[in-house]
């Protein structure tokens, strides 16, 4: 024993303890995040929980989480816990939703207070507009306040078609007012600057101002006429109910234009529930947000990050690549090229917060304020660049990525053999040239690595985007139909902020979670994936360079 | 012909050496502009924070002769300072346009003259209360006072700002009966309070009496009726000077250096609550003054000495007590305060005007503004304009004073603020009031960020350097091509993501399962050395299939076992050691402060963000070290661990401390995960079990509502500019350190 300790074989598998925990910890990590995040879109039991205590109330919702504590800490809190033989007792929190009928969405209940778990198939979980899920049983079908129920009509398939007809109306709806109604505002918002414009230059003459009226007055009348054409469908919409019995036994009449989807989670085989779950899966990437985020998809923030990541990149790839051929061709070894690595390594290094702090004062305040003044004097004190924005959050992270760049593409130039230059150059080719045609080619793999690791980064990053133009909630996405289509000055919704923001800032934390998981997967699926194609991409340059220089 | 040929070859030629240049400059700035970007952010970082440490300055604007003739009591001017006005001795009061501007009056021009006496009344005493309520109270003959207010009426006629000032009587213009018997007044003091008036006077026989008059207004004719309550407070000797807290608690009376405090909330029972002696060698007290907020007496010295007091609780009652001292070093003939901030302004015998600034302790400006000796001062509300007077001439000066409220010693020492019982460190940046006190001291965030850092470190290090150790040096290679890109992906995992697990996951995991991490430490460690005993009692022929490069995997499921048994354990843990509910048993048994996201659940996750940092570059400079130095080691009969350790760790030294700088440079600027995973309170305690705020947090909590160039927005610069100084530091220190080790591997 005291040999083999002093051969310091305990030490060595001590250190190669300390991997396995790293790896223990990565991977573990990543396992929780995905399965977390994909149970997310699995259909979940409903349960109907009759108590011992036959006058309690019976429960009707999800198990969300479960838990063992001990019994002394009940005792502790009051709770009676004679009829409790063990030490420790096995603690459910149910979702119950409900939300606008019960005091609050989500219980906990001691499995020793339930007389049975019942899952009856005709228990439904419809997913709403707003309040949330709602679990319960479908007793009837109103039309106009009607029921439409026959006596040998399935009651479901009615359900199910009455769902996809609110569903297509809100569809419709909602199509009319990112379109024309959301095309009127911007052209009239358009026409008030006009005149601004002209004001301000003294252009404003009484023709011009008529002309501005006439658009005016034309983009008011089509205006009414969509917006009739929305109440019209919003009238529809109101046409259909549903009536629900819920877990107090009360019927309840839900109005169908707020019924979104209806789940009979109870009777559905795997088949079935692996359709819902791409159903979800589909929905959560391309739906808009609903309940201040808390639930519906995340699209708009998914479209943010990807917008902000492509201007970064066209921002960031002509200087990386650019700073990287100069130190790696050009520089000598003065001075001035030690400070410029240095400069790398600390633009690195620095906290991502300072360049948010950096980006705010010196972008957004500085040159978005400066170029308000010149480009944009018509909306003031509305700011237009001089507030945070896609733009500057591009920049800013470009700024914050450019190491990133820089660093890839030299190890790239690095592997490129010399005698590949002198070859060129002795054919007679200049510098730029050997560069330009023979080097950068043959570095762009490097190239692609640096750009596919600083997209992963900067998709990563949300502490300066918080100071620079990130948004829990964009009105508008910062590409649309209006001219000039991109619009670089608006502030724009991101994965990793809206991981924070529903995570930490939401009214309802509890029942926003699974989608917080759910965001978080996706996201680092899309990082790590990113990073993995980097690799990759990194280690068969290497395999090629090496060949090449035997 | 072939001449030609060759001048178009010869031409081409230079063109593409012209070209050939011009890329050459191109990619040449394209490189320093990496350089240029690392300076930028330097250089405007700092260029927002400097402001804040400059002093003072006063710019004279305008003068012209005195506006209405005789002598000046008081000065004034409405928010803008377009239009000011002086009360004379006669009991005049003159309305002046204060500094010319587009389409307003010349400077000087008298815009409107009223009277505060009747034709048949003499003004004998005046006083004016607090610049936020701003009414002057007259005392005429036989003991009577009338309050008047200077109003402006601010209208946009075409889009200028006119402004209109009229004098009112807020309280009616009959005269308010302040001494029962009838007698002058020689010495008044008065303050308002909404509709209730407190006068302290000095009447002609010299008796101090303290009247206070609670006013109700009919709602029809908006006239006033009061009810009154007097009492004289029996003083005897001269009273030099009378001052009244705006909350009417409190009476100050002055006489020589004694300083007599009277509680007057019940004028039924005045008592004398505290006397100050002032120490004569200060000299005689010269001028005396309320500070904004109203808790702060600052009394001024012949001497030119400056004395702060306020309260302090201590020995079950509130006494005033001496906080700082200020030395103008010349006499000073008045103080006058300002209406937000702790700034006061010193007027001095020889006409010089110093301006003070209490919280950070600093003298910001002392001369004669623009060579005029001035001889009587007044603040506009915004602290922005200041109206002198000299002989009869009346000078404008324009102050630009932006950002008394911070010096060097009040961000990184203690600070004595108001209402406070000791100097302390502390953040606490806004308040609902405007009359609020800001406290600026980056310690408990810069703490924060130390500890923060400390615990993360104190995980990180060990498993981080020790793993790099057996990547580099002991694992096979096949393996070691898989081990870093994992490694390398953890690296890359958002930082939002293991904040929100931090917060969200680990906390309440680390709250129930305390016992549980506690067992962590000590039984995976310990398990993974009996596994390893175990292994070596293995017969010699299996254990040669696994060596020692594979032990990484082979211990994989043993941690995970002793992981998940010391989660398993916690609740019996808990049951046995800390009766059942841990957090209750920190908190009640051990008097430790339990808060649910705190540094351990940071130090885990933040840990778990630099890990790889320190990993990779250990990894790789243990991976450089020659092989022939640890193969001429071990052909010696040193064994592996010996080798290691004597040999392959010494060499890299350079490159694992740049390791760890590296990692501490991240650490210390993490946002989101301390962000998340604590509760962001600026406290100051080293105790695993409370949170932290760290100065990257504070800057994302509190940027976004700081208001451009305020003194707020430049402090929060100042800390991403300690940072930013903070991780260049560590990364250059690094980078140098790691450059030296390459260039000696060169030379090996």
């Amino acid at each position: 024993m005291k040999a083999w300790f002093k051969s310091g074989s305990p030490w060595i598998w001590m250190t190669a303890g300390t991997v396995s925990l790293a790896l223990i910890a990565v991977l573990g990590l990543i396992a929780l995040i995905a399965w977390r995040g994909l149970t997310f879109f699995w259909p979940s039991t409903i349960y109907e929980f009759p108590f011992n205590d036959v006058d309690r109330q019976i429960l009707i919702g999800e198990i969300y989480e479960r838990e063992q504590i001990p019994v002394t800490r009940l005792q502790d809190a009051g709770i009676d816990t004679s009829h409790i033989t063990d030490e420790f007792v096995t603690r459910y929190l149910v979702k119950i939703g409900n939300r606008e009928f019960v005091p609050l969405d989500f219980t906990w209940v001691l499995a020793t207070d339930i007389a049975r778990m019942e899952t009856p198939r005709d228990l439904v979980m419809l997913e709403r507009a707003r309040n949330g899920n709602f679990y319960g049983y479908v007793e009837d079908v109103l039309e106009d306040g009607i029921s439409v129920m026959t006596a040998n009509a399935d009651i479901r398939a009615v359900f199910r078609d009455r769902i996809r007809r609110a569903v297509n109306l809100r569809d419709e709806a909602m199509t009319l007012q990112r379109g024309p109604i959301a095309r009127i505002n911007y052209q009239l918002d358009q026409i008030r600057l006009e005149r601004r414009r002209m004001e301000l230059r003294g252009t404003f003459t009484e023709e011009a101002d008529a002309a501005l009226r006439e658009e005016e007055e034309a983009l008011r009348e089509a205006y009414l006429e969509v917006e009739a054409e929305l109440f019209e469908i919003r009238q529809r919409a109101q046409r259909d109910a549903v009536v629900m019995r819920d877990m107090r036994g009360e019927q309840v009449t839900l109005s169908m234009n707020m019924v979104l989807d209806a789940t009979y989670a109870n009777d559905m085989n795997v088949l079935q529930k692996w359709g819902y779950f791409f159903r979800q899966i589909k929905k959560f990437v391309t739906e808009d947000p609903r309940e201040s985020n808390t639930e519906g998809g995340v699209f708009p923030a998914i479209f943010g990050t990807v917008f902000m990541v492509l201007l970064m990149s066209v921002i960031v790839t002509p200087f990386g690549v650019i700073a990287a051929i100069y130190l790696h061709e050009y520089a000598g070894k003065n001075a001035i090229t030690r400070m410029i690595r240095i400069a790398v390594i600390n633009l690195a290094g620095v906290p991502s917060i300072v360049y948010g702090v950096f980006g705010l004062g010196f972008f957004v305040y500085m040159v978005g304020g400066t170029l308000d003044q010149i480009f944009y004097p018509e909306s003031l004190p509305n700011p237009t660049f001089g507030t945070p924005g896609v733009l500057w959050s591009a920049l800013t992270l470009a700024i914050l990525t450019l190491p990133v760049v820089i660093v890839s593409t030299e190890e790239g130039l690095s592997r490129i053999p010399s005698a590949v230059r002198e070859g060129s150059l002795a054919l007679g080719a200049t510098k730029a040239e050997t560069i330009w045609r023979i080097v950068v080619p043959m570095a762009s793999p490097a190239i692609m690595t640096g750009l596919i690791l600083a997209v992963a980064r900067a998709a990563g990053e949300v502490a300066p985007l918080m100071l620079v133009g990130v948004v829990k909630s964009a009105p508008t996405l910062p590409v649309d139909g209006n001219f000039p289509f991109f619009h670089l000055d608006r502030k724009f919704m991101h994965l990793g902020f809206h991981i924070y923001d529903v995570g930490f800032q939401s009214p309802n934390v509890e029942a926003a979670r699974p989608l917080v998981y759910a965001t978080s997967f996706l996201l680092v699926t899309v990082i790590v994936g990113l990073n993995l194609t980097a690799i990759g991409v990194r280690n068969r340059l290497r395999e090629k360079f090496r060949a090449l220089e035997h | 012909m072939a001449s030609s040929q060759t001048s178009a070859q010869f031409s081409a030629g230079r063109m593409r050496l012209i070209k050939d240049r011009i890329a050459r400059f191109g990619v040449t700035l394209g490189g320093g502009l990496v350089l240029l970007a690392l300076l930028l952010i330097f250089f405007y970082l700092l260029y927002v924070v400097l402001p804040i440490f400059k002093g003072a300055d006063v710019k004279s604007v305008e003068s012209y002769a005195v506006p209405g003739g005789g002598e000046t009591l008081a000065l004034g001017m409405e928010a803008r300072a377009e239009v000011g006005h002086r009360v004379t001795s006669d009991g005049r009061i003159v309305f002046f346009q204060l500094r010319a501007g587009d389409g307003l009056q010349p400077a000087g021009t008298v815009l409107l003259e009223r009277s505060l006496v009747g034709e048949d009344e003499a003004l004998r005493a005046f006083a004016r209360n607090s610049l936020a309520n701003n009414d002057y109270a007259v005392a005429l003959a036989d003991g009577l006072v009338r309050i008047a207010r200077p109003e402006y009426d601010v209208s946009w006629p075409n889009d200028i700002r006119l402004v209109v000032p009229r004098l009112t009587f807020p309280f009616g213009e009959t005269p308010l009966q302040l001494d029962e018997q009838g007698r002058d007044i020689q010495r008044l003091a008065f303050e308002r309070d909404g509709n209730t008036l407190l006068f302290a006077a000095v009447t002609e026989d010299q008796r101090l009496i303290v009247t206070r008059f609670t006013g109700r207004q009919n709602m029809m004719t908006r006239a006033f009726t009061f009810s009154t309550q007097r009492t004289e407070v029996p003083l005897r000797g001269r009273i030099q000077s009378l001052h009244i807290t705006p909350n009417l608690r409190q009476l100050f009376v002055q006489q020589n250096n004694r300083l007599h405090i009277f509680d007057v909330r019940n004028l039924a029972d005045v008592q004398e609550s505290q006397v100050i002696s002032l120490p004569q060698s200060r000299g005689a007290v010269s001028a005396m003054a309320l500070l904004a907020g109203s808790s702060s007496l600052m009394i001024a010295h012949d001497s030119g000495q400056i004395s702060q007091w306020f309260e302090v609780s201590g020995d079950g009652q509130r006494q005033y007590r001496e906080i700082r001292t200020f030395d103008v070093g010349r006499p000073i003939r008045s103080l006058i305060p300002e209406q937000f901030r702790r700034t006061f302004y010193a007027v001095t015998e020889e006409g010089e005007l110093a301006i003070l600034h209490t919280t950070s302790h600093r003298q910001l400006y002392q001369r004669q503004p623009g060579n005029v000796a001035i001889e009587q001062a007044a603040i506009g509300p915004r602290a922005n304009h200041l109206v002198a007077q000299n002989g009869d001439q009346v000078h404008v000066f324009r102050l630009h004073n932006d950002h008394p409220e911070v010096s060097w010693s009040a961000i990184w020492s203690k600070v004595w603020y108001e209402n406070y019982e000791e100097p302390t460190y502390t953040w606490q940046s806004t308040s609902g009031s405007d009359e609020f006190e800001p406290k600026f001291s980056l310690v408990p965030i810069s703490f924060g960020t130390i500890k923060a850092a400390f615990y993360a470190m104190l995980l990180a290090v060990p498993i981080g350097l020790a793993a790099a150790v057996y990547t580099a040096y002991f694992m096979t290679p096949a393996l070691r091509k898989v081990v870093k890109p994992t490694v390398e992906i953890m690296e890359a995992l958002p930082t939002v993501i293991l904040g929100f697990l931090a917060g969200l996951w680990l906390a309440p995991l680390v709250e129930s399962h305390l016992p549980g991490f506690i067992a962590f430490v000590i039984v995976v460690p310990l398990t993974i050395l009996v596994a390893a005993f175990l292994w070596h009692l293995l017969p010699e022929n299996i254990r040669r299939h696994v060596t020692d490069g594979r032990a990484a995997m082979l211990l994989m499921p043993v941690v995970i076992f002793a992981g998940w048994a010391s989660f398993a354990m916690s609740p019996y843990l808990e049951l046995w050691f800390f009766d059942g509910d841990t957090r209750y048993f920190l908190t009640n048994e051990l008097g430790i402060n339990f808060d649910q996201r705190n540094a351990l659940v940071v130090g885990i996750a933040m840990g778990f963000a630099v890990i790889p940092t320190i990993f990779s570059i250990a990894e790789d400079a243990v991976f450089s070290v020659p092989k022939h130095l640890s193969n001429g080691s071990l052909a010696l009969g040193a064994t592996e661990w010996q080798t290691l350790t004597k040999v392959v760790l010494l060499t890299a030294s350079p490159g694992i401390f740049s390791a760890v700088m590296m990692g501490l440079g991240r650490a210390v600027g993490e946002t989101m995960i301390v962000l998340m995973a604590t509760g962001n309170t600026p406290i100051m305690d080293w105790n695993i079990f409370e949170g932290m705020r760290t100065l990257s947090a504070n800057i994302a909590v509190e940027m976004p509502e700081s208001e451009v160039g305020s003194t707020h927005y430049r402090i929060l610069f100042l800390a991403a500019f300690v940072l930013f100084v903070f991780t260049f530091a560590f990364n250059t220190l690094a980078e140098f350190v790691r450059q030296r080790l390459r260039e000696k591997y060169s030379s090996l």
